[in-house]
């Protein structure tokens, strides 16, 4: 007999909602994590709990995992709050965009609210002026994911999962070896590893590098957190190099600047020009950042598939291994759906009914897909 | 960006004015080179040659001063001097963005770069450190310099290191009474250094000039800080002990420091290896004071804490070196005052007593309010930075990054621009000449 029903490699926020969600329904669980848990990508990115209308699938899942975010009671260390989102329209082109993504929202049962350029103004007085107006999410979240991740872990724990520090080098066939020579078995074994390929390359996930910009504290400077329509271009294209305008109100009145998406660079490097046009891209839209003090410059590597849409449940197509399991290629949108993709994925393992479909996001779907030999040819 | 056209390149680009710093300057720039020094102070000089501006008055009818020499060198030779400018990042090879007076963004291009950066104090956390009237001992001095009345206040120096001897005669000529001079390493632990600056003279003639100045003020070797204490918010006195007795002393003002730290950031920056140190880390430099990146040399306390007569050696042997001209008739003197900066490493080695200091509500991080036991309870620096926000300050982990280092043997921050905190738009100028012109 096995000594664990499931063994979770990463304990990024992925890994530890999943231990958590697996745990609590009465799953033996294991968690194995190389480095500081949230230590990976996990570590990098901006925390926006946001519902994003760029396919089906995605609206279902973020809004389904935004509810579950909802109900959470936190401990204060998250930070979790609900500024809310506002989408900006710079021209009316974009402001005709606003009413079509209202009714989408709508029929998705995700509250909003259409700001006239007045309205916008006022909400957002350091907002340049000129722009045509925006849409507010109210219910959409700000937090801290490393102790989002943090809490989930210390939830899994009391639920009974057993955190196992160390490197996994192999996983699959009902096991994991661990690079000291350990040996866990299990029924199942995830893979949440973040961007770190090294235990199955045949997963098909392209690393898209992000640049932010964390500053000093300017409480009140900005109240909701801010992004330009025109992110969904950018953060919709397969292809090439982007900026947009993105910018979080911290809990500590520290200001969050993204953001960027750029293809072909793994190195945790810099990029001085994508930097360049990603602050003016943000001078532009809020033209007082520009005195604005910075502490901070870092990137961060998103783990993106070819729909966009992240890898969750059986490995099959990818892999022969039937005990193995993904929960990968989150792509900007690892934190938010972290509470819905453990769920799903709970419901999926312990054969319970599902409030919304897996079927999209199962790694099959990927089978032989172009991104997956390209990469790891 | 109105900045676009502000590149200057230089032939060699030393950033530091302290002693290292102009003294690399001056050989360089001696021996035909372009020469550019970048140093963030308002005037030359760095730490122990920090521009005094209530003395500035009196000195003109009073000899030159080595500070003043060194100035007066430093013109003589040609360089060109940009004050109020700080190096903050290195985006590419050859290149460095810097703020200017806080607000303008400049990038310099160069052949050769000398790092001479300098060290900064190293303040550890006992329960008390960071209320008001308890100060950095360098940074106390750097304040009566800048004109702030120490007249008639009852001053506790405590701490390690020479600078301690320094800021404790200084005090006692600008007016204060120094109450106490505490330092921790043991009487018998400061021998071998004491014999050793009865061979070389300029010390001993700096330490005779200090013992003077210091004479009548309460001398404790072997005692350290436990605790600072406060009456109704306001600074009391200062509890030490020497491991068996404990003693309150009376005093209005706390100088604290226990010796320095490299300022390694920017050569870390630049991609130069390192050495890890017991509070932080070194650059490696050869006999040349060449660093292992082509192209940039590094002297003076971020090599290692050695003191004056080593940052001078270190400059000149740079400085030569970068204009192509021979340096060894320097390199047996550089040798000694390396080893000078060993024994002073000895001498004012931490005791481990000094490690447990801090109570529990003990603030670690001062930029961000982490107190010792939400760190204490983190597995490593990575740890406690993501979960209780130590060191992600405007700081940086400048300040309670070593304190860690020596309080749990974490390993230091890692480095990421910029190094300073600048404005937006000096980040938007520098980078944009990226487009136009690189
Ligand atoms: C710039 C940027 C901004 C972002 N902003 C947002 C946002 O606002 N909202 C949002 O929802 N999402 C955002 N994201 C996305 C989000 O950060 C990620 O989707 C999410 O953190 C992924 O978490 P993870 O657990 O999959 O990965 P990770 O946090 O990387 O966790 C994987 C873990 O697995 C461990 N591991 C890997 N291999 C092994 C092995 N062999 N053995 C043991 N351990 C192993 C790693 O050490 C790591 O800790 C952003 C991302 C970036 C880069
Ligand atoms: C707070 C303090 C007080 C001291 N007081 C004394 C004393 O009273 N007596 C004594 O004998 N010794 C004292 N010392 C020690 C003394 O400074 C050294 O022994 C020696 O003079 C070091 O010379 P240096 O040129 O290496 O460094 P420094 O004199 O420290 O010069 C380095 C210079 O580089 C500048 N700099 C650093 N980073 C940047 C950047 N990114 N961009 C631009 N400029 C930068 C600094 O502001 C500084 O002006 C003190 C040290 C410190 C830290």
């Amino acid at each position: 007999m096995h000594r664990y029903d499931l063994i979770i490699v990463g304990a990024g926020i992925i890994g530890a909602a999943v231990a958590r969600e697996c745990a609590r329904s009465g799953l033996r669980v294991a968690i194995v994590e190389a480095g500081t848990p949230g230590g990976g990508i996990t570590a990098a990115g901006m925390g926006h709990v946001v519902v994003m209308d760029d396919s089906p699938a995605q609206l279902a899942l973020t809004a389904f995992s935004r509810g579950l975010w909802r109900e959470e009671s936190f401990p204060v260390s998250v930070e979790y709050a609900s500024p809310g989102t506002i989408w900006i329209a710079a021209d009316e082109e974009e402001m005709a965009e606003v009413f079509t993504k209202k009714e989408t929202y709508a029929r998705a049962g995700v509250h909003s609210q259409v700001l006239s350029a007045p309205a916008l103004a006022a909400l957002e007085p350091n907002l340049r002026a000129g722009l045509a107006g925006g849409l507010l999410v109210p219910e959409d979240g700000v937090m801290y994911p490393p102790a989002a991740a943090a809490y989930f872990l210390r939830q899994a724990k009391e639920w009974g999962a057993e955190m196992i520090a160390g490197r996994a080098a192999r996983a699959g066939e009902g096991s994991v070896s661990l690079d000291g020579g350990l040996r866990l078995t299990a029924r199942f074994v995830l893979l949440a590893t973040g961007m770190d390929c090294a235990l199955l390359p045949a997963m098909p996930l392209r690393m898209r590098k992000g640049h932010l910009v964390i500053t000093d504290r300017y409480p009140g400077f900005v109240s909701h957190q801010l992004v330009e329509l025109g992110y969904l271009k950018s953060a919709h294209k397969v292809a090439g190099d982007s900026v947009a305008f993105n910018v979080q109100p911290r809990q500590t009145g520290q200001l969050l600047i993204g953001s960027s998406r750029q293809y072909g660079s793994d190195t945790v490097a810099i990029n001085q020009e994508i930097l360049t046009r990603m602050l003016q891209r943000a001078e532009h839209y809020m033209p007082g950042l520009g005195a604005v003090s910075a502490l901070r410059i870092w990137t961060g590597f998103r783990a993106a598939t070819e729909d966009k849409l992240p890898l969750l449940g059986p490995a099959e197509g990818l892999s022969d291994d039937p005990t193995l399991w993904l929960a990968v290629g989150f792509e900007g949108l690892g934190y938010t759906h972290a509470p819905g993709a453990a769920r799903l994925l709970a419901d999926r393992l312990l054969g319970r009914a599902s409030a919304m479909e897996l079927e999209p996001f199962l790694p099959a779907r990927l089978k032989g897909s172009a991104a997956g030999k390209a990469l790891h040819a | 960006m109105s900045a676009a056209n502000d590149i200057t390149h230089a032939d060699v680009l030393v950033v530091g004015a302290g002693p290292a710093g102009l003294a690399a300057a001056t050989a360089a720039a001696r021996h035909g080179c372009d020469v550019h020094v970048l140093d963030d102070n308002l005037a030359p000089g760095g730490q122990i040659w920090r521009a005094s501006s209530v003395a500035a008055n009196t000195q003109s009818t009073q000899p030159m001063s080595s500070r003043e020499k060194a100035i007066a060198a430093l013109h003589a030779s040609g360089a060109t001097l940009h004050c109020a400018t700080r190096v903050f990042a290195a985006p590419a090879n050859n290149v460095v963005d810097v703020l200017e007076q806080d607000e303008h963004g400049l990038r310099y291009t160069y052949r050769t770069l000398i790092v001479a950066t300098g060290a900064r104090e190293l303040m550890l956390p006992f329960p008390g450190w960071t209320l008001p009237g308890v100060l950095g001992a360098g940074g106390l001095q750097a304040l009566v310099r800048a004109g702030y009345s120490v007249a008639g206040k009852r001053v506790a120096v405590v701490g390690t290191g020479p600078l301690l001897i320094a800021v404790a005669a200084h005090l006692q000529e600008a007016g204060a009474r120094v109450v106490l001079l505490a330092e921790q390493a043991g009487l018998r632990t400061m021998l071998p250094l004491a014999a050793s600056m009865l061979l070389r003279f300029t010390k001993l003639r700096q330490g005779l000039h200090y013992a003077a100045r210091l004479r009548g003020t309460p001398v404790r070797m072997g005692w350290w800080p436990v605790e600072a204490i406060a009456d109704r918010g306001v600074l009391a006195g200062v509890r030490i002990t020497n491991g068996s007795e404990t003693r309150t002393i009376d005093c209005d003002l706390v100088a604290t420091g226990f010796h320095l730290v490299p300022n390694s950031e920017l050569a870390e920056l630049l991609g130069c290896a390192l050495a890890a140190t017991p509070v932080g880390r070194r650059v490696l430099v050869d006999t040349y004071q060449r660093t292992t990146r082509a192209d940039v040399f590094c002297v003076g306390e971020p090599t290692g804490i050695a003191g004056l007569d080593a940052a001078l050696l270190q400059g000149e042997i740079a400085g030569l070196t970068a204009a192509g001209q021979p340096s060894t008739h320097l390199h047996a003197r550089a040798a000694a005052e390396r080893a000078f900066g060993k024994m002073l490493d000895r001498t004012f080695r931490l005791r481990k007593a000094l490690r447990t200091l801090a109570a529990e509500d003990t603030i670690l991080c001062r930029c961000e309010d982490a107190s010792f036991a939400q760190v204490k309870a983190c597995a490593g620096w990575t740890e406690a930075k993501l979960q209780t926000r130590c060191g992600m300050g405007p700081c940086q982990g400048r300040i309670c990054g070593p304190a860690t280092r020596v309080v749990f043997g974490w390993e230091p921050a890692s480095v990421r621009p910029p190094l300073v905190p600048v404005p937006l738009h000096a980040l938007i100028s520098s980078t944009s000449h990226h487009e136009e012109n690189l």
